[in-house]
């Protein structure tokens, strides 16, 4: 005979269980919580009851589809602040051991990190002896071709568009994230002791002459540490500012666009792309989600319009229903 | 004392050590603690501390232990295993994918949440084991020279204990001396075995001698008994005295730990076993563990998740490899070269891309997964525990779940397996009719105060018990003091119990006795047999001093006088009065030595022995059936000295009377008697039969080993020496004392017993003479009474006596002493002296007892039913009277055939499965109503009658007897057995003992793979309790074994209704979503993961940050699902209540199958894709960078999940709306806090302001907002479409709840009409269940091949009325009972009276036995008479003319004194007959 010889039960059921403790009530609460009672909304998804629901995702998506896909189309034309972007297309900047490969203090100025830079940055961590700055793969396959846009007027002479450097980061990155090292000498003394990364032609305080946008908080090199989602993606270069209300920033025109090709793109069957694109408040030109919208409006208008008509033909049945075995 | 085990005494010397090794290999020795160490070898007190000493100790760990072995035993689970695998994988740098550190923080999380859950278990065992090992006890002490306060934790084993009445036993203690002059004393061992009544103990032989107080200090004797075992049931061992004598211990001489010492003053004892040596701890195995079903499946589908882990984890290292291989040699600007400068081959590259991926997709076995739902289980419980509706009010107490994990296996129940007595009844025993040599006494009376009962019981239950604290503590004192204070004690502990519920109940009972209620107690007496009773008194008591008063009598009032006595005395109630300790009756005959041989009893029989014999106290051989006290009076005493000391007796009973507070002799009445004699009894059976002496004034006033003594009308007082008492035992199914007649001087044996075996062993009465006709008469009014008292649900016992000549007893007396003294086979030698002397019996009358339905019963098995739970009761009870309670309680219906399986041998048994599963089969394969009247035939009624269609789900019942189901439980019969129970309706087990009920719930869950719930309440159900896949005890009558050994303990048969119904489904249905839900989220989480590797050349990059990837499920996402499984009602209860097929979603597992797995899987990889594609498209060729672009695929996630669980929930409260909010606003609140905190920090995702950046942005918002909505625009549509075209039942209860909440009522009433009890029914029931036998042989069994075992080739009767085995046969063995087959519907009417005797061919079938009295179609007629008549209170006399069935015209033609009494019967059993 298995039985259950509980030490508790022994205590419990000894002498101290005093019967004069035991007109003690053990009816539990009747509150509506532990009786499970609380009011409660209590939706039954059938075709009546939810086809309201499709009709106004219908009614709500499709206005905001054409409103999108309207702003997105509108991108074309090239009025208001210009971006100029470069695209690379097969370029994986989302590899798992490319997006490990930086070390952010180093970037962020840190002065012992600059000497003795993280391991992820390896193999691009020193080389020579020297600590590389900035260390990492990403720094390391940084974009390096030279974009210049002319317009090419009706005189021969053409015309360089201003290209403005400075504003295509985040502000973050730029002032947070990104800092040269201490100090009140220059650049390339802050830097000493360190070497380029291996592909690059100039050191890192040698990117731009402006030293506000010189060594790490160079902007270009910000926006390229800013690994990109997918695969395909495009990395702003430059912006063209807009001059005055009434001339179009980039007036209609035959233009030429100077390239200075340092990048290889067959290594990895990539392409380049160069993109001049206006920005709406919903960002760069996108038809996508606007017909998104539109389509998942209308399908759920469409599943609506066949919920009423089941709801029409079975409501009777439906509502006579009961449950039968 | 010492106890030499193998290792103990390395240097003793080898030979010894040798010698001893052997012996100890079986056995330990103890000795006295206080005497000096018997050896020079073997120093002083060391044995002692090589045995456990009495401290308890329960706990796992202690202070220093507890991190390794705690952590060692969580790693036993492979969830935990794996899980840090995988985060120890992190430290690998090369295929690492998150920081080390923050990858092993959920795993800690978890181990830490379930060690702190195992340290704080371990700290309250820790506690309680404190408490029970500082518990005080007497010890004798070798400086003190006397017994002083010790704690439990200090006894060791040789220590001598002294206990007082009402201590617990803190050990295993041999017991030595009691205060109690027989060297008795009584226990309670209600903690171990959950039996109420009292036990008896006896001093160890040898040492009843020292009356004076016993001296630890003189005791030298060694004990030598067997090693620590675990069985309750044995103890053996010898006691060697100093003088090399030896004496034999057994069970009866051990007090075992646990158990209460009871109405004994004081007892000194020697330990035996100590610690978690005691017997009781070696039983206690600790909780079972038990997985539910659903658990199960869901590991099982853990599994799977594990294979598609792998899966995905292969393919993309295969991509990688191959997309590695391609860049490779093209140095692609992209591809990181190992740090000395090489690339990775390929392969290598897949292998660490595909442990990388594991870690990145380790999300997919859910970690969180087991976590929560242990969490949901405990909520769930507590709400089943917090349920009003659920709570007994007259006990004050309310369900208790006992076990933690397996809530939602009540869900999925698919067959009940209940106990009869104490489950579906009171187990509150009622007197209600007796019959006395031939005559009924319906006791209407009685009948009408139990229906006043009925009505008042609650009120009188709810009477507040006294208040009197008793402490332990309280009883050390003067013995005074003790005799005070123990006696209010005892009354209100008398029933100890596990719960303080449980307590207070027990002291309401137990205000009046164990088991009785005054609704038991007080009986009204029947008139008629009142005066016969008090005739009788009056004439003894003129008659009294004559040669033979009781042939003064006339035969009946005789039979009357030992009726009431066989009442009064046989049986093992102890007499207790609440004022004061047990009282001996220092009156005592005085030769009273034990009768040790057949030498010492003869000469003892000599005269002149009868002056000498005198002064020592008998002592009780360890038998079973031990009483041999007093024994060597006997012939002794000539008639004239036994009436002399009888004479001296009465004489000086009176003035004891008066003292005692009894009205005069006669005068008695047991309503107005100031003082109350409590009886204890051993069953409530017994005790509700010495109440109902009782009323007619016949009372128990005190029992001692070898005397009773009864209070009589006109009488007084009488003392019947025992001589013998033959308990009850389940084999023989009756017990018997032999006494000596102080009236007669006669020897007398009464026997009280089933009326199936005493009915045999009556004396055959000749045909000859007129008195042997009339015993005969007699003897089949009763039967016939008897079986009415059986179709009324009554339990029956039977009344028998038997005189013996001093010869016959000498000689039977010699026969038993060598039974009890032979050494093997003694068991089987006992029984069969006991079966020697129960034979010859003289008929004296029978009793009904009723067991009433608890409340609400028969709705609740209809509710049950109709929730399609298939309803088996295992009872130990006859068939008749379970088939009436059966019917009573409407698990047997009125229009639903009855098939009886009653066999007498394996052959038979199989023979009559198949002839059931032809019937059964052909009956299937029959469509509906125009089933038959023609095939059917051979006198039998139209099988159905259309009014009653049998549904189609509707089989036959069946009826197994315990013999018949040991034969089905065969290996090689058990599938036929389980074939034919699965199509029936409900199955009946009779006379089954426990372990056929374990076998029984085995074989069910076994070979069906079904769900089963065991339902019962005494400790013959544990077993059952522990096989089936969930437990359930009730907490009622027979103390707490059923229900420790329980899932779930409920008060009252009827709440397990909504416990299953109700609880049951919710519990599964929101576990099964949750689950569900669970394997959805994760598997549309790692979805996303694994589509972007498509992007990333399967680098298992991931563009979801890491922190999000590991505290998503931990954090954002889990609480709106925890609020959901544990507050999510998909059906409003009263709905379940009131449309109980809904119940059988669960049981079809509907919401939750492998298929809805697998939707559910494609589901969540469609919403994979949705939300990947739309920001991936919606961000393609844009600037965005990797975790700019991952966080708003978080959000959708998040969002997604959230809508998700809001499809699928059904009830909305403001927790729900509450945890969603919290569940989003955390997650911002987190990511921005995240984001904002550290511009440096979290490599490599760098989330610095990413967040911030992203809610400028109105993309993301656009994006968060089509992403869910088109991800969950499939699942809507399908939802909203299955919900209007295929609703489930489910969905339609819910539709009913809402749409017309008035419907419910209406669907109840229409429900309540839909069986009314009435005469049209019970004529269904009559024919459509007595035909079945008849369209039998057609269906399956042709004429010519009848079966085999039918001994009547051609005759009709079925095959099961040659098997059936029939204790009743030598009574009904004559021509005239059986009953021909005829045409006819009503014929068996007609027939069953004396024309139809002629028609019983008489033959060879003679020798065969009879069918089982009977086989239930009459019954099953009767059986709405015995409910109305329970509910009217109207006996059955009122109610059988109405029913115009056949017994009424028996009834008639018999009373008047037929020639053929027995035809009556005959005609019943002949229907049965035809039947089976």
């Amino acid at each position: 005979m298995a039985m259950n010889y509980s030490a508790k039960d022994e205590v419990d059921g000894g002498p101290p269980s005093a019967p004069g403790v035991t007109a003690k009530n053990r009816r539990p609460d009747n509150t509506a919580f532990k009786q499970q009672r609380l009011p409660a909304w209590q939706p039954i998804l059938t075709a009546g009851t939810v086809l309201p629901t499709f009709f106004i995702i219908g009614l709500i998506f499709i206005p905001i589809g054409i409103g999108i896909f309207v702003t997105s189309n509108n991108i074309r034309e090239i009025e208001g602040n210009v971006f100029m972007y470069y695209g690379l297309s097969n370029f994986y900047q989302n590899h798992r051991r490319y997006v490990k490969s930086r070390d952010d203090s180093q970037l962020n100025g840190d002065s012992s990190a600059l000497h003795n830079p993280s391991k992820e940055c390896e193999p691009y961590r020193r080389n020579e002896d020297k600590p590389i700055a900035p260390c990492g793969a990403i720094a390391n396959s940084m974009f390096n071709d030279t974009l210049e846009l002319f317009l090419v007027g009706n005189d021969s002479d053409p015309m360089p568009i201003p290209l403005k450097k400075k504003g295509i980061a985040w502000w973050t990155d730029k002032n947070v994230k990104f800092r040269n090292p201490p100090g009140e000498e220059s650049l390339e003394e802050r830097f000493q002791g360190t070497t380029k990364p291996v592909n690059w032609l100039n050191p890192v305080y040698m990117l731009d002459s402006d030293p506000d946008n010189n060594g790490f908080i160079n902007e270009d090199f910000i926006v390229w540490m800013r690994t990109a989602a997918l695969p395909t993606f495009r990395k702003l270069y430059r912006l063209i500012e807009r001059k005055s209300d009434l001339h179009p920033t980039l007036p209609a025109g035959r233009y030429y666009l100077n390239i200075t090709y340092n990048y290889p793109v067959h290594s990895f069957d990539g392409r380049k792309r160069m993109i001049l694109s206006t920005i709406s408040w919903m960002g760069g030109k996108n038809p996508f989600l606007g017909i998104a919208y539109i389509t998942i409006g209308s399908i759920s208008f469409l599943l609506g319009v066949v919920l009423l008509v089941i709801n029409h033909k079975y409501r009777n049945s439906s509502n006579t229903a009961d449950i039968t075995i | 004392m010492r106890r030499e085990p193998e290792a103990e005494e390395p240097r003793a010397p080898g030979r010894a050590r040798r010698r001893r090794r052997r012996r100890e290999g079986r056995a330990r020795t103890v000795r006295s603690n206080l005497l000096p160490p018997p050896g020079p070898e073997e120093p002083a007190g060391r044995g002692a501390r090589h045995l456990a000493d009495n401290r308890l100790k329960t706990t796992k760990y202690t202070l220093l232990s507890f991190l390794p072995k705690n952590l060692f035993e969580q790693f036993h689970r492979l969830a935990n295993v794996y899980f840090v695998f995988i985060a120890l994988l992190n430290f690998v740098p090369a295929v690492n994918a998150f920081q080390p550190g923050l990858a092993l923080a959920p795993v800690l999380f978890i181990l830490a949440v379930t060690a702190f859950k195992d340290l704080w278990e371990d700290y309250s065992r820790h506690r309680s084991d404190h408490e029970i090992n500082h518990l005080g006890c007497l010890v004798f002490s070798r400086e003190e020279k006397s017994f002083v306060n010790r704690y439990w934790k200090e006894i060791r084993v040789g220590d001598f204990v002294r206990l007082r009445c009402n201590e617990i036993i803190p050990a295993d203690i041999l017991l030595l001396s009691s205060s109690d002059p027989d060297g008795l004393c009584h226990i309670e061992t209600a903690n171990l075995d959950g039996e109420t009544n009292l036990k008896r103990r006896q001093v160890v032989r040898g040492f009843s001698e020292l009356v004076s107080e016993f001296n630890p200090l003189t005791f030298t004797s060694v004990i030598e008994c067997e090693k620590p075992n675990n069985d309750l049931t044995r103890f053996r061992g010898c006691i060697i005295h100093e003088n090399g004598k030896k004496a034999g211990l057994y069970k009866e001489n051990l007090l075992l730990r646990g158990c209460t010492i009871r109405n004994t003053e004081a007892v000194v004892g020697i330990v035996i076993y100590a610690g978690h040596e005691t017997k009781a701890l070696l039983n206690n195995n600790g909780p079972r563990y038990k997985r539910s079903r659903l658990e199960r499946q869901m590991n099982c589908d853990v599994l799977w998740c594990v294979l598609i882990l792998v899966g995905m984890a292969l393919f993309s290292a295969v991509g990688h490899g191959l997309w590695v291989q391609r860049y490779q040699e093209k140095k692609a600007l992209f591809d990181v070269p190992e740090s000395d400068g090489s690339s990775l081959s390929p392969i290598t590259a897949a292998v660490y891309s595909f442990l990388t991926m594991i870690i990145v997709l380790q999300v997919l076995i859910p970690i969180s997964l087991y976590v929560s739902i242990e969490i949901v289980k405990v909520c769930q419980v507590y709400f089943i525990n917090q349920d009003v509706e659920l709570y007994d009010e007259e006990t004050d107490s309310q369900l208790q779940c006992r076990a933690l994990n397996i809530t939602e296996d009540l869900g999925q129940i698919q067959y009940i397996f209940s106990d009869k007595t104490g489950t579906l009844t009171e187990n509150k025993m009622v007197f209600r009719r007796c019959t006395v040599s031939g005559v009924e006494y319906s006791h209407d009376a009685n009948a009408r105060r139990l229906a006043m009962y009925q009505e008042a019981d609650s009120e009188e239950e709810e009477v507040a018990p006294r208040g009197a604290t008793l402490s332990q503590r309280g009883s050390i004192g003067s013995h005074q003091g003790v005799r005070v204070v123990y006696r209010s004690q005892s009354v209100k502990s008398h029933r100890r119990t596990g719960s303080r519920a449980e307590a207070k109940r027990a002291s309401m009972l137990s205000r009046h006795t164990a088991f009785s209620s005054p609704m038991e107690k007080d009986i009204t007496p029947d008139p008629k047999l009142l005066e016969k009773v008090s005739e009788c008194g009056r004439s003894l008591a003129t008659a009294r001093h004559q040669e033979h008063p009781l042939a003064r009598l006339t035969p009946e009032l005789a039979d009357v006088f030992d009726f009431f006595i066989a009442l009064t005395i046989c049986n093992t109630v102890v007499v207790t009065s609440p004022d004061q300790p047990r009282q001996k009756v220092r009156v005592r005959l005085e030769v009273k030595s034990p009768v040790k041989t057949i030498e010492d009893f003869l000469r003892r029989f000599t005269p002149s022995r009868l002056a000498a014999g005198c002064g020592s106290v008998s002592s009780l051989a360890s038998g079973k059936a031990a009483h041999k006290p007093g024994a060597g009076l006997l012939a002794s005493l000539s008639p004239d000295g036994a009436l002399l000391r009888l004479e001296e007796r009465l004489g000086r009973a009176p003035p004891a009377i008066t003292d005692n507070g009894y009205a005069g002799a006669g005068g008695w009445a047991p309503d107005g008697a100031p003082r109350e004699l409590r009886y204890e009894a051993e069953s409530p059976d017994e005790a509700a039969l010495v109440y109902a002496a009782r009323a007619y004034s016949c009372a128990l006033v005190d029992r001692l080993p070898d005397q009773v003594a009864v209070e009589l009308p006109h009488l007084g007082r009488l003392t019947f020496e025992l001589l013998h008492t033959l308990g009850f035992d389940s084999i023989r199914k009756r017990m018997s004392v032999v006494i000596r007649h102080p009236l007669t001087d006669e020897i007398n044996v009464y026997t009280k017993g089933a009326d199936s075996v005493l009915m045999d062993l009556l004396l055959p009465c000749s045909a000859d003479d007129t008195r042997g006709r009339h015993q005969k008469k007699i003897q089949s009014k009763t039967q016939h009474f008897l079986n009415l008292y059986a179709v009324e649900g009554l339990r029956t016992l039977c009344i028998a006596k038997r005189v013996l000549s001093k010869e016959e007893y000498a000689r039977w007396l010699q026969g038993h002493l060598e039974a009890e003294a032979s050494l093997d086979n003694r068991e089987d030698l006992l029984f069969q002296s006991a079966v020697r002397l129960e034979t010859g019996l003289h008929l004296l009358g029978a009793t009904g007892i009723e067991d009433r339905l608890q409340d609400g019963v028969p709705e609740t098995i209809a509710k049950l039913r109709q929730a399609g739970l298939q309803i088996w009761v295992l009872t130990g009870d006859k068939q008749e009277t379970a088939v009436n309670i059966a019917y009573a309680c409407k698990l047997l219906d009125r229009d639903e055939e009855v098939l009886t399986l009653n066999a007498d041998s394996q052959e038979a048994c199989a023979a009559l499965l198949d002839q059931c599963l032809c019937y059964v089969q052909a009956r299937r394969a029959r469509s509906a109503p125009e089933k038959t009247p023609g095939p059917v035939t051979v006198g039998f009624a139209p099988l159905c009658p259309p009014s009653a269609p049998a549904a189609p789900g509707a089989g036959p019942s069946l009826v197994v007897d315990g013999r018949s189901l040991a034969y089905a439980l065969e290996r090689s019969l058990e599938d036929k057995f389980l074939l034919l129970a699965q199509q029936c309706r409900s199955v009946l087990c009779c006379r089954s003992t426990p372990l056929q009920k374990s076998m029984v719930v085995k074989l069910v869950r076994g070979k069906l793979k079904a769900m089963t719930l065991a339902i019962g309440d005494g400790a013959n159900d544990v077993s059952m309790i522990q096989v089936a896949d969930v437990g359930v005890g009730i907490s009622g009558q027979e103390g707490m074994q059923a229900v420790m050994a329980s899932d779930f303990a409920v008060p009252r048969f009827r709440y397990l209704e909504r416990l299953l119904v109700v609880h049951g489904h919710w519990c599964y249905s929101r576990l099964a979503h949750m689950v569900l839900y669970f394997f959805y989220k994760n598997t549309m989480f790692v979805g996303l993961l694994f589509w972007f590797q498509f992007y990333c050349g399967f680098s298992a990059s991931a563009m979801i940050d890491q922190w999000y990837l590991i505290f998503f499920n931990l954090l954002f996402s889990s609480l709106p699902q925890l609020v959901t499984g544990v507050l999510d009602k998909d059906v409003p209860a009263d709905v379940l209540m009131a449309e109980p097929q809904l119940y059988r979603s669960g049981q079809n597992m509907e919401e939750y199958r492998p298929r809805t797995f697998w939707v559910n899987m494609a589901d969540a990889a469609f919403q994979s894709l949705v939300c990947f594609f739309l920001p991936y498209l919606a961000y393609h060729d844009s600037d965005a960078d990797l975790f700019t672009w991952g966080t708003p695929i978080t959000a959708i996630a998040l969002f997604t999940f959230l809508l998700h669980l809001g499809i699928e929930t059904k009830t909305w409260t403001w927790l729900n709306w509450m945890a969603c909010g919290f569940s989003i606003l955390l997650f911002f609140i987190v990511a921005l806090i995240y984001n904002a905190s550290c511009a440096t920090c979290y490599p490599p995702s760098n989330p610095y302001w990413t967040l911030q950046a992203l809610m400028g942005d109105p993309v993301f918002y656009l994006t968060c907002l089509i992403a869910p909505v088109a991800a969950l625009l499939p699942r809507l549509f399908f939802r909203a479409l299955q919900g209007s075209l295929f609703p489930t039942q489910l969905q339609l209860g819910r539709q009913l709840a809402k749409r017309s909440p008035k419907k419910l009522s209406t669907a109840k009433e229409i429900f309540a009409q839909g069986h009314p009890p009435g005469d049209q029914d019970s004529e269904h029931l009559e024919l459509g269940s007595r035909s079945t036998w008849g369209s039998l042989p057609r269906g399956c069994a042709p004429g010519a091949s009848q079966p085999p075992c039918s001994p009547e080739a051609g005759g009709e009767r079925s095959a099961a009325d040659a098997t059936v085995p029939c204790g009743d046969d030598a009574l009904l063995e004559r021509p005239s009972c059986r009953v021909p087959q005829t045409p006819a519907p009503r014929k068996p009417v007609q027939e069953g009276r004396p024309g139809g005797a002629e028609t019983k061919t008489p033959g060879p079938s003679r020798a065969a036995p009879l069918p089982s009295i009977f086989s239930l179609p009459n019954f099953g007629s009767f059986s709405w008479i015995s409910s109305l008549s329970l509910v009217s209170g109207l006996g059955s006399v009122l109610q059988l003319p109405r029913a115009s069935l056949q017994p009424d015209k028996q009834d008639s033609d018999f009373l008047p004194g037929a020639p053929q009494p027995e035809r009556d019967l005959c005609s019943l059993r002949g229907q049965t007959v035809e039947y089976f």
